[in-house]
């Protein structure tokens, strides 16, 4: 009966799901006629494995924590699996939104060659199957295993073109990256682990470190979930990388795979260290604000779609970093709700990036997909060749600039409600740097209304900048598939942004089960399905339902008002411009002029490199070259010492057999003498 | 008080303050003339400005996708919906909790985002320029617009505008260095966000200057007309804003029907008075050259901020 009920059990239902991916890996792998077999099997079953796991994960958030041992890994080290609210929230993450990326997928790498596509369909489903061994992951071996498992596939995605020498490098970037990361996870597991020879996630949770230990395990934790999440200096590989890989991958890596990232700091820091010190809450919080302004500011810079999207992930990194931080600042002052309210804004402001951010993804694949455009600065007009991806990209961008009534201005919302909590601080210089942190994020919000305005009026506005483009003749819409997994996608940045109570009571689940103490009952009782209320209904409030509906119908009201007592005449002319005869789509805003007010203000924070034509020029060009100072500062300073002592210890090795025995000689010698 | 009765409020005041917002625009102007020595037009200018322009048929350029034609009724909602929520004439209305001063801060920023991306949608060199620089003058003001509120937040212990004008307006009268910082910020914001000198200019077109001028040259008829009223609606609903925040004294509570004559008669003597400042201050100041804008407003977040220190430093 016991075994029925384990049987039946959300974390059974999980395990089966995940296996059904790497089953469908597997049979991807088979090679007579993958290619239809991938689009219309594969995918789609992918996709809803995935929908079984949201409802799976949801459910689990509700009840009590489960666990499972699966008789694999190495003998007398089994797989522990747990699935507690944190992993079903985060089960329902990956779930949900991957769904859509799926069947965005069975439509995109339609016109793939068959043997390129066996090797994705692979890759693509071990990727999903191992972000959800991490999540359910109960022991650091298994977590370790799946981690390195899924850094692996993404790489070998990443590398899907990878005749091109651009692209070899970026993947490399990442897998380095990846590594340090890992091998920070893996000391810092090492840490907590305390000498017990007991790897299971319980032991970790009991070990009592002393207050220097933890905030080494901290530090290392948030050095190496931060690589992958794209944090400051370690989002280096982010741009790089996102851009190298097919769109669907993009959108996977950016919306879910730096969400395990997340996921991973929360679990360490808040489940298995515990007793957060505010200090820690610090770190986090600067980071957070230097990650969120440098990612906007540099999106603001690029003109190739995919890049600017993978800086304005780093961006969202961190502002789910200053939720996070504000939470721990609030815990270890003691004051647990509104310690709860930052860990719900950060893990709500995943969610909604995970949704909006594929959704972005996609449209950017479409668009390469119909025209092969890349470069902004060769868009224009697409709204007209393709509407429909028009339509989802722009719900994609108003949710992401924070807009009310979508979901991306929820999370920002909250954001703002925890920093404005500062005043039940005793700390009277911590009480008064919150709001500075909350000003980082308005300014944030505010340059990401900016670059998204850029980018879906340099895009899909205005006229074609490249009419003589030699594949723009044929660009077409996106493809059923496609547009069925955006609209999916802008779905959910509908109901995350007009249901957000829903999710708040799903996430104040989670904080309760994290040993939080949850929001206050005033909080409880006042929100409503209609009413958002964080803290007590007379201090703040939000109802985006009632907002959407009184702009609709203000609009709307509008609208007919004029049309009933004046009239709906149109007549159709060139455009006025000012009575500039002259008019030609050159003279339009390109990406880069359009961040032209950026460059003057933050100047200094850019590497530019600028050629301006002379005033004599018979063939005037101008260039215009932007770099992360991070390069000069940091990355290429460690690559000499790297190549450096690399070259000194290269002298050992001098290639003759005698040489090496005297090596092993010598070294035999010196440990007799140190076993002594 | 009754539900009915609040709800009577709620659409007495939004309909109030539609139909009163191009008055202020024109006693505005009325002061500027004055100020500069030249006979004042009409005070009711704007209104007649506003009838002939949805007379008139609309001239749509060709190339123009539905953004162009939907976003003068989003505008105009937008502003109508921000008109609604803040207690012009009484607090406790029942819409305001639906939207805090956060999410009021957040239908500002849609209108912008919306009125930019209709200017880029022609494709015209005016239209682009525009959109960029209004975007440049939004990613300052909207910062500093939130930390000049934050300020009220903290003081008042909510981000609810009601319970903020109910706090501040049934306080004893103190000062509050906090708020001072934050008044001057908010009044930088307001000249920035509205289009007036020192940043941009209301009078004048065809200036290789101007900002939301730029943004909206393609629009004729109804169109325009719609923008040119909601940007009216907008001047009120800043203004009431700063009378909510500063000099609350004098509103009514919802379904206190006795106090409205006197919330009304308060609401337009403030309103005179700021108009006619807001018209001596673009008479004294000369428009500041285009690089200077981030300055400024980069002054009025610094402000803001302070502003905000300013509260924990004095209280703590």
């Amino acid at each position: 009966m016991s075994f029925v009920h384990a049987a039946l059990s959300p974390l059974a239902g999980a395990l089966a799901c995940t296996m059904l991916w790497l089953a469908i890996a597997a049979a991807s792998l088979v090679p007579a006629g993958n290619a239809a077999f991938a689009r219309r099997f594969a995918f789609p079953l992918g996709a809803l494995a995935g929908l079984v796991l949201a409802a799976l994960g949801l459910e689990a958030v509700w009840l009590p924590v489960q666990k499972l041992t699966l008789p694999l890994g190495l003998p007398d080290l089994p797989f522990h699996l747990r699935l507690d609210p944190l992993a079903g929230f985060f089960l329902m993450l990956l779930g949900s939104v991957s769904a859509g990326i799926s069947v965005y997928a069975a439509g995109y790498f339609k016109a793939e060659p068959s043997g390129r596509l066996a090797l994705i369909g692979f890759q693509y489903h071990v990727f999903l199957a191992s972000m959800a061994f991490v999540l359910l992951a109960d022991d650091a071996y298994l977590f370790m295993v799946a981690w390195e498992t899924m850094a692996l596939s993404s790489y070998f995605l990443v590398i899907t073109d990878h005749k091109q020498a651009a692209i070899r490098s970026a993947g490399f970037l990442y897998l380095l990256v990846a590594h340090l990361g890992a091998i920070a996870i893996l000391l810092c597991f090492g840490v907590l682990h305390g000498g017990h020879g007991d790897y299971s996630f319980d032991a970790l949770r009991a070990t009592q470190l002393q207050p220097a230990w933890a905030t080494v395990a901290f530090l290392l934790a948030f050095a190496g979930f931060g690589a992958k999440a794209g944090m400051l200096p370690l989002h280096i590989w982010l741009p790089e990388a996102h851009p190298a890989a097919p769109s669907p991958v993009s959108a996977l890596m950016s919306g879910i795979m730096l969400k395990t990232a997340i996921y991973g700091m929360v679990r360490v820091i808040f489940d298995l260290i515990g007793n957060v010190r505010w200090e820690w809450g610090l770190v986090v919080l600067v980071v957070g604000a230097g990650t969120a302004l440098f990612g906007i500011l540099y999106a603001l810079m690029q003109h190739d779609l995919k890049r600017l999207l993978a800086y304005s992930s780093v961006e969202n990194i961190g502002i789910i970093l200053l939720g996070l931080g504000m939470s721990m600042v609030f815990i270890g002052f003691g004051h647990p709700a509104a310690g709860t309210l930052g860990l719900i804004a950060a893990l709500y402001h995943s969610l909604n990036h995970a949704v909006f951010k594929s959704l972005l993804f996609l449209g950017a694949g479409s668009i390469l997909h119909s025209g092969g455009l890349r470069n902004l600065n060769d868009m224009g007009g697409l709204i007209h060749r393709m509407p429909k991806t028009a339509f989802y990209f722009l719900i994609g961008a108003l949710s992401i600039s924070a807009l009310p009534p979508l979901n991306g201005f929820v999370s920002e919302w909250l954001t703002f409600q925890t920093a404005l909590q500062a005043t039940i601080l005793q700390n009277g210089v911590v009480r008064s740097l919150l709001p500075l942190f909350a000003a980082t994020l308005a300014l944030a919000g505010a340059l990401t209304a900016m670059c998204f305005v850029k980018v879906f009026g340099v895009a899909f506005l205005g006229q074609p900048r490249e009419p003589a483009h030699p594949s723009l003749p044929h660009a077409g819409d996106a493809g059923e598939m496609e547009r069925f997994g955006m609209a999916w996608l802008a779905a959910g940045c509908f109901a995350l942004g007009l249901f957000p109570t829903s999710f708040l009571l799903i996430l104040n689940r989670v904080a309760v089960s994290l040993g939080g103490q949850g929001l206050s009952e005033q909080a409880l009782s006042g929100s409503g399905w209609l009413w958002l209320v964080p803290t007590a209904a007379e201090q703040a409030s939000y109802s985006p339902l009632i907002f959407l509906v009184m702009i609709v119908a203000v609009t709307l009201l509008t609208f007919f008002l004029v049309r009933r007592f004046y009239h709906g005449r149109v007549r159709l002319a060139d455009p006025w411009d000012c009575g500039y005869p002259e008019r030609t789509s050159r003279m339009q805003d390109t990406a880069d002029a359009f961040g032209q007010p950026i460059r003057h203000v933050f100047g200094p924070l850019y590497r530019m490199e600028r050629t301006l034509p002379g005033p004599d020029d018979t063939a005037p060009r101008y260039t215009l070259k932007i770099e992360d100072r991070h390069w000069y500062w940091l990355y290429l300073p460690v690559a000499r010492a790297a190549e450096f002592v690399s070259a000194k210890i290269a002298l050992l090795q001098q290639g003759r057999i005698s040489i090496y025995l005297l090596y092993s000689f010598i070294t035999l010698i010196a440990l007799l003498v140190f076993v002594r | 008080m009754s539900q009915a009765q609040a709800i009577g409020f709620q659409i007495l005041q939004s309909v109030f303050v539609v139909l009163a917002a191009p008055l202020l625009v024109g006693w505005v102007n009325q002061c500027r003339a004055w100020l500069q020595n030249r006979s004042a037009p009409s005070v009711l200018l704007p209104y007649w400005t506003l009838a002939k322009l949805f007379n008139k048929e609309a001239v749509i350029a060709r190339g123009a996708s539905p953004l162009f034609r939907a976003t003068p009724y989003i505008l105009f909602g937008c502003m109508w919906l921000a008109a609604g929520i803040v207690p012009v004439l009484a607090t406790g209305l029942p819409f305001a909790p639906a939207a805090d001063i956060i999410a009021l801060v957040g239908i500002f920023a849609l209108a912008r985002v919306f009125s930019a991306l209709a200017a880029m949608d022609i494709g015209t060199s005016f239209g682009s320029l525009g959109a960029r620089r209004e975007m440049m003058i939004g990613f300052l003001a909207e910062p500093a617009m939130l930390m000049t509120l934050f300020t009220a937040a903290f003081i008042s212990g909510s981000t609810q505008l009601t319970t903020i004008v109910d706090t501040l307006g049934h306080r004893e009268f103190a000062l509050y260095p906090s708020l001072a910082f934050a008044a001057v910020a908010f009044l930088m914001v307001l000249l920035a966000e509205n289009a007036r000198i020192p940043i941009d200019n209301p009078a004048t077109h065809l200036e290789l200057t101007m900002i939301h001028e730029a943004m909206i040259l393609e629009y004729s008829g109804r169109h325009l007309a719609l923008i040119e009223w909601a940007v009216a609606i907008k001047l009120f609903a800043y203004m009431t804003i700063g009378i909510a925040l500063f000099v609350p004294w004098g509103i009514a509570g919802a379904g206190d029907w006795r106090a409205l004559p006197a919330a009304f008669g308060a609401l337009a003597a403030k309103l005179a008075l700021a108009g006619a400042g807001l018209a001596l201050i673009e008479a004294l100041l000369a428009k500041l050259r285009l690089l200077l804008a981030p300055e400024f407003l980069s002054t009025a977040f610094l402000l803001g901020v302070l502003g905000m220190l300013t509260h924990f430093f004095v209280r703590g």
